[in-house]
């Protein structure tokens, strides 16, 4: 059977920390870092490899900082 | 099945999703959380989808989103406080075969623009305008606007917005679909992905409308302010759930085709 598989990457320099994307998830990919980028913020990073590619997190990301990609794997 | 690497993901042809060219590189001088970057981004990317970036020109308010034309990578010109939708029509009369949108916050638009706002709105100019409330005064420290909720807490109502000495909420929505010139007045919000879908198809459908000439095109946007509210942008979107979805509920309230 098919299976999707996605991958997120998160532009850390601009993100704000304001986790709106978490929530949004479905599969608890998202949490924030306990380092700060350059502007003192924690940063969001994945922390598990169950991302699907739905790109739920980067169309509310309010600063468009999260790439998504997605295959389908055979 | 054979594992895959991040590296075999994140490849040019798996691309599904990226932030749009027509937003510049700048960071967004928002706050964290703040509904307007999202709001940003989904009229960038209807411009891009419907090809119209090189024949769009944005009107930006005054408030936080005065510095708009930073990060938006059109055409834009800043009105004064409140008349966008003024400049918006000179622009739209002299340039008819331009796009034309205003992009305004709820001080900007409700309060310091009532008269513009309702009257470009009663005329049905052939724009687009793009209304973010959040009500409160988000940019100068959080003071109460014509949309704040009764009981609403801000820097000049700190024991709540009573409305026997303030005033009642201004649900200015509401007020211009009456207007015989509207053609489309819809209430949407950017704080889950489900809602920004809606606020992108709502966006678009108010472009198509103007490609269309049939009249003014209104979407409001309810946002939250975090800052302002003093809240987590977490708790300040909750609240917005709570508090300001039963005064100003979602949906469209006047589709006329």
């Amino acid at each position: 059977m098919a299976k999707v598989k996605g991958d997120i990457v998160i532009d850390i320099e601009k993100c704000k920390g304001c986790e709106v994307c978490i929530p949004a998830c479905p599969n608890d990919v998202i949490a924030l870092s306990k380092n700060v980028n350059g502007k003192g913020y924690n940063y969001a990073e994945t922390i598990n490899d169950e991302c699907i590619g739905c790109a739920n997190c980067a169309i509310v990301c309010p600063d468009g900082v999260i790439t998504v990609y997605r295959k389908k794997v055979e | 099945m054979a594992e895959i690497t991040k590296e075999e993901i994140r490849q040019p042809e798996n691309l599904i999703y990226k932030k749009t060219d027509l937003l510049t590189d700048k960071a967004l001088s928002y706050c964290p959380g703040c509904g307007h970057g999202t709001a940003h981004r989904i009229v960038m990317e209807v411009l891009e989808e419907m090809g119209i970036q090189d024949k769009t020109i944005g009107i930006a308010p005054v408030g936080c989103s005065v510095l708009a034309y930073e990060f938006m990578n059109i055409d834009m010109q800043q009105a004064a406080h409140g008349r966008a939708p003024a400049v918006a029509t000179a622009v739209k009369r002299l340039n008819p075969d331009k796009f034309v949108f205003t992009y305004q916050g709820d001080g900007d638009l409700a309060a310091i623009g009532t008269a513009e706002t309702i009257h470009a709105c009663n005329r049905g100019e052939n724009i687009v305008i793009i209304f973010v409330n959040n009500g409160i005064y988000g940019m100068t420290g959080g003071q109460m606007a014509p949309t704040t909720l009764p009981g609403m807490k801000s820097s000049t109502s700190p024991y709540g917005r009573d409305v026997h000495t303030m005033g009642n909420p201004l649900k200015i929505t509401e007020l211009i679909a009456q207007l015989p010139g509207t053609i489309y007045v819809t209430r949407q919000a950017v704080h889950t992905p489900a809602n920004v879908r809606k606020t992108k198809k709502a966006v678009r459908k108010a472009f198509e409308n103007q490609k269309l000439k049939k009249g003014l095109s209104f979407v409001e946007i309810v946002s939250n302010c975090n800052s302002g509210w003093k809240m987590t942008p977490r708790q300040a979107n909750e609240w917005m759930v709570e508090h300001m979805f039963p005064f100003y509920p979602l949906g469209d309230i006047k589709v006329n085709d």
